[in-house]
């Protein structure tokens, strides 16, 4: 696939640098529970390169998050099992990779930044001896080496007196700076990929914006691919070049950032866009998808969002809709994408 | 912290008044008259008794007996026993026997307690899991005067891998072991489960994953941050526990003729011994009392955020 960025790339990335970082090529996740399997993922595809930055975006439960675990390697197994498909970094297939490789990636190439700095950060060590390790463990960097790589780390997140703060406990910083440290210690080894999972939601929304910002500036001055994983479509718009849309396990639509805001081509992605609040719509009742996501136990036959889409027809119960290619980097699963496109969006 | 420290001990004034004193009061409605006893059936001459009587101070009213004897420990004079021994020789003798029985049963109970429980945490559900469960319900299940006896005999006389008593006067280490165990197995189960059961929590915990997506070895993952902080709770039941280990062994120690502490009680109360059983017990307050100011004071330091105002 081709990428679509052209945001800041280093001179002399021809065609073969542009080859992607990470594909994640017909994945399958599915939990396998006492209840029943919940089939978390069903053949997820997307891939992103350096410099890049792909946001996928879906609702709780669409296995978004599930994804990014897998590329981890940190999804828990038992219950998780990996039933199929391919996670190349550098065109090398990860699941095939023994623990110890895989270990070597995780935070020295693929690193990630968590929702919940607080209580993603341990609480009883220093975030200075947090962000050491990074250093001492996979550098074999002295204690006191590491100590001043680490404050150096802090003032680059633009954490304020970080010589002072550096032996603090997470608990005694600020949301916004504790997120700062997650970014830090993503950022330690200077990795080619970063996966960052709903890195401002737990924020209030003046300090999403800084984060974001110093997100997407220190991805950019790096050169290094970014998934971004989000429910929010406002955080989404500036950062991300490309857009993957989840549902139920599912790619659903996959665009170019600023052509799936301007013409949706999956009734979901357009469901999701109309149910953004806008001020010149103020007064007019906020549309909402009706219904609720499905029970990935029983996932709905054909198309999973069938029983919530006003286009519905048979066929979309009998028949699971491909991901239809649009245009190149554009994709929708659904049978009747080009009445969804023709429509305009309301909201 | 200093200042919380100070306060602490400072609260423990009142704790051990208090305690001591109801000790003295238990002791005291006992009843039964100490020197008549001294004498068992032959009987007393009646100026002897009376002169004791007055020695020591037993006509007084009760508060002001007890008032002589906290006057007195708090010079350091546990006072003497009616036979003429001082308490502080009595209690002298037994207390390096309990602590060093204590401390075999605590070393077992950490080691054996924590690391039972850690591996089974990590592998809940599998059979290590099922197994210690199983193992640790059963001697939870068993009153100690049934574990004492059997593995006295069994380990101790028929098979002969431990000694099965000890010496009265000093026993030694090796005599001390097969007691330690016994002593040391009740807390050891519930070391055990409670490790289990913290580590398997914490093994979901959002920081454990942080770690591992660290890209850290494993061993580093569970040691430095699951392990830490799967402890806090395990730690706090552990000083607690060294208290009682060394209060609570009278049973133990009857079995395996150790005299120590407990033993040295029950005697002491059988005679009606009152400064005896209110020395050895205010020393085992002070020690409850200390053993519970390290915990409280060692868990500030294993989780920082709690602050001591």
């Amino acid at each position: 696939m081709t990428t679509i960025d052209t945001k800041n790339k280093p001179e002399g990335s021809g065609p073969a640098a542009a080859a992607p970082l990470l594909e994640v090529d017909n994945l399958h996740v599915e939990f396998r529970t006492r209840d029943g399997v919940a089939k978390a993922i069903n053949g997820v595809s997307y891939d992103v390169s350096a410099g890049e930055t792909l946001a996928v975006l879906g609702e709780s439960g669409s296995g978004k998050s599930v994804t990014a675990q897998t590329i981890m390697g940190i999804l828990d197994m038992p219950p998780g099992h990996i039933t199929g498909g391919e996670i190349r970094f550098h065109g090398k297939d990860m699941l095939k990779m023994s623990k110890e490789e895989r270990r070597k990636i995780r935070g020295q190439k693929i690193s990630m930044i968590f929702q919940d700095a607080l209580s993603a950060l341990n609480p009883v060590y220093s975030v200075g001896f947090q962000l050491a390790e990074m250093f001492t463990v996979h550098r074999g960097m002295s204690k006191k080496d590491a100590k001043l790589k680490s404050i150096e780390l802090m003032d680059q997140v633009r954490i304020p007196a970080a010589k002072d703060r550096v032996n603090d406990y997470p608990h005694q910083f600020s949301g916004g700076m504790r997120q700062r440290i997650m970014i830090a210690m993503a950022l330690a080894l200077d990795p080619e990929l970063i996966i960052a999972d709903e890195p401002t939601t737990a924020l209030d929304v003046t300090v999403q914006a800084q984060v974001m910002d110093l997100l997407a500036e220190l991805q950019r001055e790096r050169n290094m691919g970014l998934i971004l994983i989000t429910h929010d479509l406002g955080v989404v718009a500036d950062v991300a070049d490309k857009i993957a849309v989840m549902y139920a396990g599912r790619i659903v639509e996959q665009a170019p950032v600023r052509e799936l805001y301007r013409q949706p081509t999956h009734p979901y992605t357009k469901g999701l866009l109309e149910s953004i609040p806008r001020l010149d719509h103020k007064g007019r009742e906020l549309y909402a998808i009706k219904g609720l996501p499905p029970n990935l136990m029983r996932i709905p036959s054909g198309c999973a969002f069938n029983p919530r889409c006003p286009y519905a027809q048979d066929v979309c119960r009998s028949e699971i809709p491909p991901l239809h290619e649009i245009s190149v980097g554009r994709g929708s699963a659904c049978h009747f994408w080009e009445t969804v496109m023709e429509g305009e969006v309301r909201g | 912290m200093g200042r919380y420290v100070v306060r602490r001990l400072l609260q423990m004034i009142p704790v051990f008044i208090g305690t001591t004193f109801l000790i003295y009061y238990m002791v005291y409605q006992l009843g039964g008259d100490p020197i008549s006893a001294m004498f068992g059936d032959k009987g007393a001459d009646p100026v002897f008794v009376r002169q004791m009587r007055e020695e020591f101070h037993l006509n007084d009213p009760l508060i002001v007996q007890y008032w002589y004897y906290i006057t007195d420990l708090l010079h350091g004079d546990f006072g003497t026993s009616f036979n003429g021994r001082p308490v502080a020789d009595e209690l002298k003798r037994a207390f390096p026997v309990s602590i060093r029985l204590a401390m075999i049963a605590f070393a077992i109970e950490v080691v054996v307690g924590v690391g039972l429980g850690l591996l089974s945490g990590l592998r809940r559900g599998k059979f290590v899991d099922t197994l210690v469960l199983a193992g640790t319900l059963v001697v939870i299940s068993i009153p100690v005067f049934v574990l004492g006896t059997v593995a006295q005999f069994w380990l101790g006389s028929e098979w002969g891998i431990f000694e099965a008593t000890a010496t009265v006067g000093d026993a030694t280490w090796s005599q001390l072991l097969l007691p330690g165990i016994v002593l040391g197995s009740l807390s050891l189960a519930f070391v055990a489960r409670l490790t289990r059961t913290s580590v398997a929590e914490n093994m979901r915990a959002d920081y454990v994953r942080t770690a591992t997506a660290k890209g850290l070895p494993r061993r580093r993952v569970v040691t430095r941050h699951l392990l830490r902080n799967s402890l806090i709770p395990v730690v706090t039941f552990l000083g607690a526990d060294l208290g009682a280990l060394m209060a609570g062994a009278i049973v133990t120690e009857g079995i395996f003729n150790v005299d120590g502490v407990g033993r040295l009680i029950y005697l002491a109360v059988t005679k009606h011994e009152s400064s005896t059983v209110v020395g050895a017990v205010a020393a085992l307050v002070m020690i409850y009392l200390v053993m519970n100011l390290i915990v409280d004071l060692l868990y500030a330091v294993l989780d920082p955020r709690i602050r001591y105002a």
